[in-house]
């Protein structure tokens, strides 16, 4: 039973009964996953229990997730689960089943004993699987009775990361389960100080901010992403290079597709790399204006120091490589906003609107004197 | 770094302070503390902060908040403008 949130953002049709209630069967995730250490036995079964500290095979899959590689597999069983030896009075922590988001949560925890409660969220980290919903109240309620999480523990709190805030109503979960939501910091890595001033966060605690560690962090998914659509690109336009007017196959692809490839990486590297590394510091709101700025950067660099390898190059083939290079910065550029944590939908609508007419052009326009500089 | 803002002015926030409570929900979820406390209701107090995730407008037990949230990102808003239903992130 699937139910949407009305404007007013509350679950209107949720009568105070559990819809679907009855339904949902009871569950313990299974001990027979690389991460789980042991089992530990409550009054609704054993318990899969895990420990604080990372593997080595936890710290490769997360590192290749961060590559964009077996991302979408790399899950948890949702459902409850023990780190340390928590009892009946240990806190309760909400966390998604993207297996980075849950190893984030234990590795930042080491010596404590707690309850991780594991929502299903097909495999996705917290904040977007807030956005989308799936880490929500629906499914919130779900888990709590799935799990029998009033009969492990003997209060009614549970502690949710702040940035699920968006996917579910605090006081709908209090209404329909009797469990109370404390939403926790930011970053997990504030969760022993928070746990330990009695879940109060300090003020810095409840802000997202989008430092250089954690912009550094998206770049390769985003240079992986652009690559591939870039290398197909890049390919096409070598093959088409080599045909050429006046040049043998191998030697038009050296003189005039080897430039553009390079027009294209450099367009990548700026938008995906210099962008989000450089991003508070280039002038400007629109991300495809700073992107166009990068792109310029990284444009002159690559050209002004490989320049004298094509000295026949005239003036329409470098306007066009230019134009190209702009535009596929600008471009992906717009697309970190996606990444971000700070631009809203609203915002990269109009953003996408004014910019997407003239990147079209300016790709055209780039193209266009290409094609005519090598054929004409 | 809290001083990232985005565009100014397209933030689809709306706040009726007569129906505020004065719980503070709205403040403790707001990741960019677009809402503060005073004298017992929430202010609006940095608009232009706001990234529309919409967990100030989930987490009012008044009603009192209304944003068009949804995800923003490039494909998102691509999908939405052509009509079909795809994912974010
Ligand atoms: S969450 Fe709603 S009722 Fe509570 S302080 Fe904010 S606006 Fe007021
Ligand atoms: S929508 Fe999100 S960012 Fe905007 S005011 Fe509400 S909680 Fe803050």
């Amino acid at each position: 039973m699937t139910i949407s949130p009305s404007a007013s953002g509350q679950l209107r049709f949720l009568p105070v009964a559990r819809p679907g209630a009855g339904e949902v069967t009871f569950r313990l995730p299974s001990p027979d996953q690389p991460f789980v250490r042991g089992t530990l036995t409550t009054p609704v079964g054993k318990v899969p229990q895990v420990r604080a500290g990372l593997n080595l095979r936890d710290r490769l899959g997360s590192w290749l997730a961060r590559w964009n590689i077996g991302r979408m597999h790399f899950t948890v069983e949702p459902g409850l689960y023990a780190l340390g030896r928590p009892d009946e009075h240990s806190p309760v922590l909400v966390s998604a089943n993207y297996k980075m988001s849950f190893d984030v949560l234990r590795s930042a925890l080491p010596g404590r004993d707690l309850w991780i409660l594991v929502l299903d969220t097909k495999g996705i980290n917290v904040w977007c699987a807030a956005g989308k919903g799936t880490f929500g109240t629906l499914e919130l309620l779900d888990r709590i009775q799935a799990s029998r999480l009033e009969e492990v523990v003997s209060h009614r709190r549970l502690i949710v990361p702040q940035l699920g805030a968006p996917g579910l109503a605090a006081h709908e979960i209090r209404r329909h389960s009797g469990f109370r939501v404390i939403y926790g910091p930011v970053m997990a890595s504030d969760l022993p100080r928070f746990l330990d001033n009695g879940c109060r966060a300090e003020p810095g605690m409840r802000v997202k901010d989008f430092p250089l560690s954690e912009r550094l962090v998206l770049v390769p998914v985003e240079v992986m992403q652009a690559l591939r659509v870039g290398l197909p690109l890049i390919l096409v336009l070598l093959a088409v290079s080599g045909l050429a007017r006046n040049l043998a196959y191998g030697r038009a692809v050296e003189v005039h597709g080897l430039p553009m490839a390079l027009a294209v990486l450099a367009g990548i590297l700026a938008g995906t790399v210099m962008t989000p590394l450089l991003l508070p510091w280039i002038p400007g709101r629109f991300f495809s204006g700073k992107g166009v700025l990068t792109g310029l950067v990284c444009f002159a660099g690559i050209f002004g120091f490989l320049r004298h390898r094509w000295p026949e190059q005239g003036l329409m083939e470098s306007m066009a490589l230019l134009l190209v290079t702009l535009t596929i910065a600008s471009w992906f550029a717009m697309a970190f906003t996606g990444a971000t944590t700070y631009t809203s939908p609203g915002g990269v609508r109009r953003e996408m609107l004014r910019a997407i007419p003239l990147q079209a052009a300016a790709l055209i326009i780039g193209l266009g004197l290409w094609l005519t500089a090598l054929f004409s | 770094m809290s001083e990232l803002t985005y565009l100014e002015d397209v933030v689809s926030l709306a706040y009726d302070r007569n129906r505020c409570i004065g719980c503070g929900m709205c403040v403790t979820v707001c990741p960019h503390q677009v809402f503060a406390l005073q004298r017992g209701r929430a202010d609006m107090v940095a608009r232009n902060h706001c990234m529309e995730c919409g967990a100030c407008m989930r987490n009012c037990p008044a009603g009192a908040i209304t944003v068009e949230a949804g995800e923003g990102c490039v494909r998102g808003v691509i999908n939405e403008l052509l009509g079909i239903e795809g994912p974010c992130c």
